[in-house]
């Protein structure tokens, strides 16, 4: 592939913003009026240019007239607790109780356009010295000046405290924020120079504040997307393809017609959907309707998928290569060569994806649990051919998405229902919809060889990969990268192939395709993590039969999983402790540090792999370790897992996880274990059991009987997480760190363990116990 | 279309719908609670778990003609954000969700169970949330609000 532009380059790469704000309601941020605006031009976050002008302070922060404080945010709530945590910061910045700040999410009327939230960015985008940071810190020197002015008395003499601004040694010349400009605008620009308060002197940021949303969520008291009800709402079904690429010859909308509360049947090109007054009915008449599909193309037969990916025409990419790989092998004391496998694998979200649509005459409003609130209202304009500024998505919570889940599709699927119709419509998947075409997690295929030297040091270590790709995000312009925009006949992005040209510029290794142990060295600038200066990393992205997209750590999972094993089977080759061997290939301290503190947490003891005791028989038991500076540079973690192996039925019982990890300055400890925790466990469950199959026609994984995730009952590990706080770098993210490096501890635990070492994703107990002999 | 009494957190309720219609549309559509949720349809995931009369069911997967006169309670009906029944007061002290769409599933399998065998074992309560999933894996805080309340109920 081209290694995909990294999620942060994308984000660095910033054009010319067209400033255009008027003032809109008095609590309503900058928003220009709804005219066109929508011509080209690219704002701050790789997104278009939109009428919420982010250099305005209004854009990002009101006081309202009781004094409290509106926050407006492009970064939103996916159960990763940043609602949580940006109230926390706007708190924090403007000293006002956490109760009486109020955070808007991810409107397209209101908020900036921050794109995405994904890709571990909302901390590194909003919690260091930009966007709701600067807005926060740049609203709070604007305060001080206006009580300057008030009290008559210079800033420095000003303490800010519980939305108020008292003269420091004198409590009773005080003026409050409501008082200051409660209801009114600031109507400045947001101020580079504007100093966020020390992390020594905070008192909400940093501390484990408890989730805003915990008792409404805990008390069935929360609305999500799921129960939004609009005045006139219908509801609708989609009907899907029985196949991969099946085509729609016919309809027959008679099969229908007696149906109860049947209102529509809609199609359009290959996309088939009814709309009906109650949604059981909308489930009835969609199972009824009597469509003529032509078959499509035949699948690869899952038993060869690897195999075949090697066969596909590719495009090719380079993100490192040294030019003396083969030599440098050829000359090696000892190579080790091996083959890792790693399967598709679904977000596979709790709830099914779910939309409501109001898509009436010229105006739509969409509520969506898109992680992409804009770039959806740029999809569902070109879906419906509205103005794309007639259009409104507005967040609201779904389901855990993980990445990009059913939520596009579904927000597109309302909104052709919807327009068909001229009324509200809701519509949420069934669960065979979600899961049959929602854009799976990459396969993959990565061949590796290490060269070592006499005393047992890696000298070159060469990585090629395969890994197929179709669709993605819709992005702005490209509905046809998910379900819906494709059957109503938009393009999915593909692959063009295309051969490989040299790297250039600086390593970002945002794909985590360059293993942590090599230099990283493009020319004279070497960017990795390790010391390995022969180094070579290809990678060739074919034409998935499926449609792909991110999932949590896509691609740096697959690839750490890969390196973390491969770096194992090396330190056991030569006998070396696991931890030693990795200090040893390394130079980036912070991820030496996670390391060393995984390891002494855990009490490791020092000792090449596998352990000595194990016959081959009863219980093994095995510990092993991974890491990953993830992303290159956002989030340093290791973990060590702890196992036990039945031998003879080769089921792995993991009872214990030890996660260090170094984030940057914490903004809420206990969310960050939350975050940990979480993504040790989902990352387990991917690792046991997850794994998308098909027959030669269509996706056989719809359910959860056919999709394999570890439930409540399966015997959860000790987790232990250990939180290291630099307030002196940069805030990283930290949602999708644990993830990554989950299968390689394990299959690392399961060598310890017996000697065995499973090279193939997921860890089954068939797996181990045909790999057991 | 046929017309079903039930009760539903302590009120009564009438519906008219088609006898084949699943509790869940009843309580999410007709009803418009949000405690009890859509997640799989299949009966295999927990998301919609109420519980009528001492017994946790699957709402998505029973039909109204199996209900008329039913006593039904969703996760709303067991405390309030104010006044939260204690294993939610428990989630909430442990900070113990995510995206939070699995919790009726999670809380009223086990209020369910712990009112039926106050003395459940922890292999017991294990048993019970073996169907039970939540995909954001905060099985860890979970089952420590469960135990939390188990051990306040055995007291």
């Amino acid at each position: 592939m081209t290694p995909p532009l990294s999620r942060r380059d994308f984000l660095r790469t910033s054009g010319a913003l067209v400033v255009s704000f008027s003032s809109a309601g008095a609590l309503a941020p900058f928003v220009f009026p709804s005219t066109s605006l929508s011509a080209g031009g690219q704002g701050q976050f790789g997104t278009r240019v939109s009428h919420v002008d982010p250099r305005q302070l209004d854009s990002w922060i009101a006081v309202n007239a009781d004094g409290t404080v509106t926050g407006y945010t492009g970064k939103c709530e996916l159960g990763q607790g940043m609602l949580t945590a940006q109230t926390q910061l706007v708190a924090e910045e403007l000293s006002v109780p956490v109760e009486r700040v109020h955070i808007v999410q991810c409107d397209t009327d209101v908020t900036p356009d921050q794109g995405t939230t994904s890709g571990s960015q909302s901390t590194p985008t909003n919690f260091n010295e930009a966007n709701l940071a600067l807005a926060a810190a740049t609203a709070r020197e604007a305060l001080l000046n206006l009580a300057s002015t008030r009290l008559g008395v210079p800033v420095n003499r000003l303490s800010a405290d519980n939305g108020a601004i008292s003269i420091s040694g004198d409590a009773a010349k005080r003026v409050t924020y409501g008082e200051l400009i409660g209801g009114r605008k600031f109507a400045l620009t947001l101020s580079r120079t504007a100093r966020r308060k020390p992390a020594a002197q905070w008192t909400v940021l940093g501390k484990p504040v408890p989730r805003v949303d915990m008792a409404a969520l805990a008390t069935g008291r929360f609305e999500f997307v799921h129960n939004v009800r609009v005045p006139g709402m219908l509801h609708g079904q989609v009907v899907r393809p029985p196949s991969v690429g099946a085509t729609v010859g016919g309809v027959d909308d008679t099969s229908v017609r007696g149906l109860p509360g049947v209102v529509e049947v809609v199609v359009r090109k290959n996309f088939v959907g009814v709309v009906t007054e109650k949604p059981w009915q909308a489930l009835q008449a969609a199972r009824a309707l009597k469509v003529q599909w032509a078959a499509g193309s035949k699948l690869p037969a899952q038993r060869d998928l690897y195999d075949w990916m090697r066969r596909q025409p590719s495009r090719d990419g380079l993100v490192v290569d040294s030019g003396d790989v083969d030599r440098t092998l050829n000359g090696a004391r000892t190579v080790l060569k091996a083959t890792y496998l790693h399967p598709y694998q679904m977000h596979a979200s709790m709830g099914t994806s779910c939309a409501v649509a109001d898509v009436r005459g010229d105006h739509a409003t969409v509520w969506s649990p898109t992680q992409s609130a804009y770039p959806t209202r740029s999809g569902v304009a070109l879906l419906t051919g509205l103005p794309l500024d007639n259009v409104r998505v507005v967040f609201t919570r779904g389901s855990g998405c993980y990445g990009i889940n059913g939520a596009d599709t579904v927000s597109f699927d309302a909104a052709l229902l919807s327009q068909a119709v001229g009324k509200p419509v809701r519509i949420q998947l069934t669960r065979k919809d979600e899961m049959a075409w929602e854009n799976y997690g990459l396969a993959y295929v990565i061949d590796q060889r290490i060269g070592l030297d006499a005393n047992g040091a890696i000298i070159a270590w060469d990585y090629d990969a395969w890994l197929p790709s179709l669709g993605g995000r819709p992005g702005y312009d490209a509905p046809g990268n998910v379900i819906t925009g494709s059957l109503v006949g938009f393009e999915p992005a593909g692959v063009s192939p295309r051969a490989t040209t040299p790297p250039s510029g600086t390593l970002r290794n945002g794909s985590n395709a360059a293993p942590s142990y090599v230099a990283g060295c493009i020319g004279t600038s070497c960017a990795g993590a390790g010391t390995v200066k022969s180094e070579r990393v290809r990678t060739h992205t074919i034409r998935s039969p499926f449609f792909t997209g991110p999932l949590r750590s896509p691609s740096r999972l697959q690839n750490t999983f890969a390196h973390e094993c491969f770096l194992d089977e090396a330190a056991a080759s030569v006998k070396a402790d696991p931890i030693e061997y990795r200090l040893r290939h390394l130079r980036d301290e912070r991820l030496m540090e996670v390391i060393r503190a995984a390891g002494k947490a855990a009490n490791w003891e020092a000792r090449p792999s596998p352990q000595s005791r194990n016959t081959r028989s009863g219980v093994a038991r095995g510990r092993g370790v991974s890491a990953v500076a993830y992303e290159g540079d956002n989030g340093y973690v290791a973990m060590v897992a702890e196992i036990a192996v039945d031998q003879a039925t080769g089921r792995i019982t993991v009872t214990r996880l030890v996660v260090a990890q170094d984030c940057g300055p914490i903004s809420n400890p206990d969310g960050m274990k939350n975050q940990i925790e979480g993504g040790a466990l989902q990352g387990l469950s991917r690792a046991l059991g997850e794994e998308v199959t098909w027959d030669d026609q269509q996706v056989t994984s719809i359910d959860w009987r056919t999709y394999h995730s570890l439930t409540l009952g399966f015997g959860v590990p000790v987790i232990e997480s250990v939180l290291i706080n630099r307030t002196d770098v940069e805030a990283t993210g930290a949602g999708e760190t644990a993830i990554t490096i989950v299968a390689p501890a394990i299959g690392n635990a399961i060598f310890d363990a017996t000697g065995v070492r499973l090279r193939q994703v997921p860890f089954t107990a068939e797996r181990l116990r045909a790999a057991l002999g | 279309m046929s017309a079903f009494t039930l009760t539903v957190n302590g009120e009564r309720h009438t519906v008219d719908v088609d006898p084949t219609t699943p509790l869940l549309y009843v309580l999410s559509d007709d009803l418009a609670l949000r405690g009890p949720k859509f997640g799989c349809g299949l009966g295999q995931c927990g998301s919609c778990t109420v519980i009528v009369g001492q017994r946790a069911i699957r709402s998505c997967v029973t039909p109204m003609s199996t209900l008329n006169g039913a006593d039904v309670t969703t996760l709303e009906g067991l405390g309030t954000v104010e006044r939260p029944h204690p294993l939610q007061k428990a989630f909430i002290d442990e900070q113990a969700a995510q995206c939070g769409f699995c919790l009726s599933g999670v809380i009223m399998t086990t209020v369910a169970l712990l009112n039926q065998n106050p003395r459940a074992t922890t292999p017991q309560i294990q048993e019970s949330l073996s169907t039970v999933l939540c995909r954001c894996f905060v099985h860890t805080r979970m089952l420590r609000a469960i135990t939390r309340y188990a051990e306040e109920k055995r007291a």
